[in-house]
């Protein structure tokens, strides 16, 4: 099988290994705009097609139709090294895709969940999703030109109710420093986590 | 629903069958891969493809071991080529099962990413 092929540092005959980030939030939230500014390749489109019984949408009482439905994904590249990497994968914001994130959280390094302040409610089914996998997030506040006033971390975090180690940033998704820094500030994240989960691995082992 | 969502006795013609049909055509109706692949699981041609081995290959098969010539993900093929991923990863495994590609795929679910991934990730991104 392929994945026996997965060699960790080499790679499979000199391949890099790749590893997913995804950009989710509401619709204009700023998801593909983040990753077109740090990718270094053209964003480019991908699109999955799924049979599905349809869950949430056309819900028709006692239809048990099966729809196909498309799906488009936004994606950028940034290369880490000839070893490593990172696609970042803007998901499709609405309720009724969230089947599509199955597959691109697996393995996923983490999430940035782009927040806009005039519209917080629509970053609620990706918090949600993130929570209740326990996939690593950061919140990333976009702060749109003319947004009326503009909210503190603290704010935002009070009213997306989130964990106090959820990391909040403010940032403009079309600057490159900044959304390098809330690249940044997700891999941190994501790490202390994962460093907590192996302590937590190898002491329950021990005991 | 009142009126049915398709007339039984309607046919595909022309540019209505098109988008339904095509993506699948090529993968002779099939939808299920011969292995798994991830967007990411990474592709690569593996080796010197003589005539021999794509005498029954389609054109999208050409295309990918083309385009695999430098390691590629399943996800930039699918771009590439415009096709679903589901058609790729159907195609895909055509060529897996001849041999004629090897995949890396990402770490399976379970693992912890290890800890040198995140630090080689930062490095990169604070580079950019």
């Amino acid at each position: 099988m392929a994945s026996e092929t997965s060699d960790r540092r080499d790679g499979s005959a000199g391949m890099p290994r790749a590893t997913k980030i995804l950009v989710a939030g509401g619709f204009g939230a700023g998801k593909t705009t983040l990753v077109g500014t740090v990718s270094e390749i053209q964003p480019l489109q991908t699109e999955e097609r799924i049979t599905t019984a349809s869950i949430g949408i056309d819900n028709l009482e006692g239809v048990d139709e099966k729809t196909t439905t498309t799906v488009a994904m936004d994606f950028g590249r940034i290369t880490i090294s000839t070893d490593v990497v990172v696609y970042l994968f803007g998901t499709p914001g609405q309720d009724r895709f969230l089947f599509v994130w199955d597959e691109l959280a697996l393995g996923a390094l983490g999430a940035i969940v782009l927040a806009d302040t005039r519209r917080l409610a629509d970053s609620f089914p990706s918090i949600d999703y993130f929570e209740r996998r326990n996939i690593p997030f950061v919140i990333g506040v976009n702060c749109f030109d003319g947004t009326p006033r503009r909210h503190t971390p603290e704010e935002v975090r009070i009213a997306l109710d989130l964990a106090l180690d959820v990391p909040v940033i403010l940032c403009d998704a079309r600057d490159r420093a900044s959304a390098k820094a809330v690249l940044v500030s997700l891999v941190t994240h994501a790490q202390r986590i994962a460093r907590q989960q192996r302590a937590q691995r190898s002491a329950a082992a021990s005991a | 629903m009142d009126t049915p969502l398709h007339d039984p006795d309607e046919i595909w013609v022309d540019l209505d069958a098109g988008p339904v049909v095509r993506p699948y055509a090529m993968t002779g109706g099939r939808t299920q891969a011969n292995g798994r692949f991830d967007l990411v699981s990474m592709i690569m041609t593996s080796r010197s493809v003589s005539g021999a081995d794509v005498l029954d290959l389609g054109p999208e098969h050409e295309a990918i071991l083309r385009r695999c010539q430098q390691p590629t993900s399943v996800a930039e093929l699918s771009a590439h080529l415009n096709l679903p991923v589901g058609t790729i990863r159907v195609l895909l495994g055509d060529l897996l099962s001849r041999l004629l590609i090897l995949a890396n795929n990402p770490d399976p679910v379970p693992a912890l990413p290890d800890d040198d991934l995140f630090e080689e990730v930062l490095h990169g991104i604070r580079n950019l």
